[in-house]
């Protein structure tokens, strides 16, 4: 504060208000580079490693998802396998009757988001830890349901159907285009978002949500939002998970450990930063990776760090790289710049811990 | 008559749901902390109590000499460590940090023990006999003590908290824990043994849950968290009494769904309680704008 009074009285034309420190374009410039880069590997690596990339555009869409749900609404979701479920089952359903998987699947996406609305209404009346289980027993309920028509496979499952027309080769390329086109929405759609009038009203929840209403936030409305978009985010996903698996079985896709895995790839990379789950994502994949032999060890060992990142970093691994580096791939913040003392040189003003 | 034989078994399982929602309950009451690994630690009890039976040969009803009074001292550090600083932060982060003690201790039971079903005590005479009123009715002597011990439990925290010193120390620090602390209470250390109170009633819950079924490392999220969960909010969050009717109501539902169909005895129980979500949200028992 003591840096603006003192300048006031200097002329105010020097101040500038920008969104980076540096020029956007370059940041933009690069991100098409990378999706761009991203959409040839069908045609320069093996199948193998496209198949691992589609686990971890899975797990980014979804970290992408839980990061506004946690990270900006305050809303600690245990049970986002809600619609990542849906969207696996609304795709199988609109396969059986004819439909293409790939055209089913921005379809069970939007309606994953309708199915929110209802949800939303029944659970939003619980606070923070209460509202986490509640979201979890209603995936159970969901599941229990689902389990219910033996049409859709009932407890077991069935195989999808609508994939028999695709040579193995173009099948896991669709597969992985499909994969990276819903990732780079949700991240697009983030940051969109984020920029906008609502992004100012999470930012302001994320960083103290009693300010926020006593500013005349619309707190409840910004939430509802943001979980109607993370259950279209999540089915999205869950839509792609029904394609790679080329089956849907209701245990594995309304599992725990997608929320799990949402979760720690968010709270390691950085939470209530829209570059900390693409971080997280990178270390979760290798960790994964890594360990894939002995079976749940990479969950044992990403929770516990996940514990140690929330106690002790609390701003995750992008936290450090922003500390030391200034670095922000996707502004959605606003950078002041205030004239020297000579008046004349230009210097940036960091603006608050966060944004 | 099999209505009534299914009311009176979801009556009897309700008194083991009350002793699931017990320690959630309290923590929440006394921390504000919802503790998501819950029902991973009250499995850690059954585990534990697997293990000192085979080592002690201790008599499976009295395992819970040994276990409660570890489970209460594994409460006391936690809440003394992990907890506290998560605490320190904010509620998000005792979220967070719960949570990931969750996934990590199930995770950590799959890979350290196996993903095999235990159970404590099949083949003892006193957990497996039942007796009959009429022809239609049985009802087993385990859940009858199950009942007991859940109502004694709910009345010795009812007169602990409410006429012992301690109590009225642990509720000074729940109402206001920086006044507290001015009149010289160490806050940290009654959330400590409030902690240790609560995981003894998980314990207890562990122990009282191996008996009556069987267990494997996902039991605790799946069916002791849920339930106890739902049987809090169907009594009313904050409520003890009301935590008793919660378990109750669930274990009728889910017994009247089990008679409709077999396969629908779950699904029945959450049904219920998304309905007390819609009508009344509040608890059947919390007044008005308590929630």
């Amino acid at each position: 504060m003591s840096v603006v009074t003192e300048t006031t009285a200097r002329s105010e034309e020097k101040y500038r208000v920008t969104r980076s420190r540096r020029n956007v374009a370059w940041t933009g410039l690069g991100a098409l580079a990378v999706v761009v880069v991203l959409a040839l590997f069908p045609y320069i690596v093996y199948s193998g490693t496209t198949t691992i990339m589609v686990q971890a555009f899975i797990v980014l869409t979804l970290a992408s998802m839980w990061n506004l749900l946690a990270g900006y609404a305050g809303l600690v979701s245990v049970g986002q396998q809600a619609f990542v479920g849906l969207g696996a089952y609304f795709v199988l359903i609109l396969a059986i009757h004819g439909t293409s998987p790939f055209a089913a699947l921005p379809v069970a996406a939007i309606v994953c988001g309708v199915a929110a609305l209802p949800l939303w209404w029944l659970i939003s009346r619980l606070r923070s830890g209460y509202f986490a289980i509640a979201t979890w027993v209603l995936a159970t309920t969901i599941l229990l349901l689902i389990e219910k028509f033996p049409s859709i496979g009932g407890g077991t499952g069935m195989p999808l159907p609508g994939l028999s027309g695709f040579t193995p080769t173009l099948l896991d390329a669709d597969t992985y285009w499909i994969g990276l086109a819903v990732t780079v929405v949700a991240l697009a759609a983030t940051y969109l978002l984020l920029r906008g009038r609502l992004g100012l009203v999470l930012t302001a929840i994320r960083d103290d949500e009693v300010a926020a209403r006593s500013s005349g936030a619309r707190v409840g409305l910004a939430r509802m939002l943001v979980f109607v978009v993370a259950g279209i985010g999540c089915g999205a996903a869950g839509g792609v998970l029904a394609i790679s698996q080329l089956q849907v079985q209701p245990n594995a896709v309304f599992s725990v450990q997608w929320t799990a895995e949402m979760a720690f790839a968010v709270i390691i990379g950085g939470l209530g930063t829209i570059e900390g789950p693409i971080l997280g994502t990178i270390v979760y994949m290798v960790l994964q990776q890594t360990l894939a032999s002995y079976n749940a060890w990479y969950l044992i060992i990403l929770g516990l760090v996940a514990m140690f990142v929330a106690l002790f970093a609390r701003r995750g691994l992008w936290g450090l790289v922003d500390e030391h580096l200034h670095v922000r791939l996707f502004p959605v913040g606003y950078w002041l710049w205030v004239p020297d003392s000579d008046g004349r040189s230009r210097r940036s003003l960091r603006r608050g811990r966060h944004s | 008559m099999q209505w009534v034989n299914a009311i009176i078994q979801g009556v009897l399982t309700g008194g083991l749901y009350a002793l699931f929602a017990c320690g959630l309950s309290l923590m929440f009451g006394v921390m504000k902390v919802v503790n998501l690994a819950h029902g991973d630690l009250a499995i850690i009890g059954g585990y534990i109590a697997v293990g000192v039976i085979a080592v002690t040969h201790i008599p499976v009803l009295w395992s819970f000499v040994i276990v409660v009074p570890l489970m209460a001292l594994l409460g006391y550090i936690l809440q003394r460590t992990v907890l506290q600083a998560a605490l320190d932060r904010s509620i998000l982060t005792t979220l967070l940090v719960t949570f990931g003690l969750s996934v990590v201790i199930e995770n950590g039971l799959l890979e350290f023990i196996n993903a095999d079903s235990h159970s404590l005590g099949a083949g003892n005479s006193i957990i497996t006999s039942s007796f009959s009123i009429g022809s239609q009715i049985t009802i087993a002597y385990l859940l009858l003590l199950i009942f007991v011990v859940a109502v004694v439990v709910l009345l010795g925290l009812q007169y602990f908290l409410s006429a012992s010193k301690y109590g009225r120390l642990i509720r000074a620090v729940a109402d206001d824990k920086e006044a507290a602390q001015l009149s010289g209470v160490d806050y940290r250390h009654e959330f400590g043994i409030a902690a240790a109170i609560a995981f003894g009633t998980v314990a207890l819950a562990g122990i009282a849950y191996g008996m009556y079924s069987q267990f494997a490392p996902t039991t605790g999220t799946d069916t002791i968290l849920l339930f106890a969960f739902a049987a809090v909010v169907i009594g009313g969050l904050g409520s003890l009494w009301g935590t008793l009717l919660g378990g109750v109501v669930l274990g009728v539902a889910q017994q009247i769904g089990a008679q409709i169909n077999i396969s629908d005895e779950v699904l029945a129980g959450y049904i219920v309680f998304l309905a007390v979500l819609v009508i009344r949200p509040q608890g059947l028992t919390a007044r008005r704008g308590q929630s």
